[in-house]
């Protein structure tokens, strides 16, 4: 990531979801909100089913993009807006794409904006990370 | 939801210790395959002590000061009703194993959303020294109980 071109992609991948990776997740992160475990949970609350935690989302969506940055230790701030959920089936679980385009460039950091889709629908807003340029 | 939040500055947490097992574990949970997050070597050989963690790792510290949120006597928030809106981080440098981090939460915001309530709040990560490590930031929405 010597060069960074504003509208250059530097990193893509897709990412197979499954419910033994939200339990995963949840055990990982000490996040056990049932949302993202029970179907019957998620229904008596009004959900379409049970979702992946948007904590989830966004920590495959920068994961994209290690191999590019070398040092993740290069990113100085990451933020997202949760806008829309992502629904796992328990049988066909779910996959999201994950794309990293540079959105801009100054003296010494860069902005390179995540869009994270799911079902062909953009699953987080306005998913951006800092990074310093060396 | 108790207004009164807005501008109250936690206790700082207990003390996390930062294991390279648990970032591992975090690792291999959020697909982050990167050598750096797994092995030591890979790690020092970008000049630090011990594997690096992910960057939304900050979540798991940050989340014993949702704890204390949570469990504040009268907040109304119930945690199946509870939807993560917005996050961000903040770095002055990743974190990394054999880190260990202490949180202070300060509640910045809260505002009534029709029946909701909308809670921003900041968790400031510092490290033993005192340094700071990383900010994180949230935005929460809470269905009040039986809304």
């Amino acid at each position: 990531m010597s060069a960074l071109v504003v509208g250059e992609v530097v990193a893509e991948r897709s990412v197979h979801l499954t419910r033994e990776a939200l339990v995963r997740y949840a055990g990982a992160s000490g996040d056990f909100n049932p949302i993202h475990y029970r179907d019957d949970v998620a229904a008596a609350v009004g959900l379409p089913g049970v979702l992946a935690h948007g904590m989830l989302t966004m920590g495959i969506a920068v994961g994209t993009l290690a191999e590019a940055l070398g040092d993740t230790g290069r990113i100085v701030e990451y933020g997202v807006r949760f806008t829309r959920p992502v629904v796992v089936d328990p049988e066909a679980g779910a996959d999201l794409h994950v794309s990293a385009k540079v959105g801009a460039v100054d003296g010494e950091t860069a902005r390179v904006d995540l869009t994270v889709t799911h079902a062909e629908t953009t699953v987080l807003g306005k998913a951006q990370v800092r990074v310093r340029l060396s | 939801m108790n207004p009164e939040l807005v501008g109250r500055v936690f206790p700082p947490t207990a003390p996390y210790l930062v294991g390279r097992e648990k970032v591992r574990e975090f690792a291999r949970a959020v697909f982050a395959d990167a050598p750096q997050h797994s092995d030591p070597e890979a790690a020092r050989a970008l000049g630090y002590d011990d594997v690096v963690a992910p960057p939304t790792f900050a979540m798991v510290v940050q989340d014993l000061t949702l704890q204390q949120l949570l469990g504040e006597p009268g907040s109304g928030i119930e945690l199946s009703r509870l939807v993560h809106a917005e996050q961000r981080f903040r770095y002055s440098r990743p974190i990394v194993a054999g880190d260990e981090l202490v949180a202070t939460l300060t509640v910045t915001g809260i505002r009534s959303l029709g029946g909701n309530a909308m809670i921003t709040s900041d968790a400031e990560i510092m490290d033993a020294t005192g340094a700071h490590v990383v900010t994180a930031i949230s935005v929460l929405l809470a269905g009040e109980a039986g809304a």
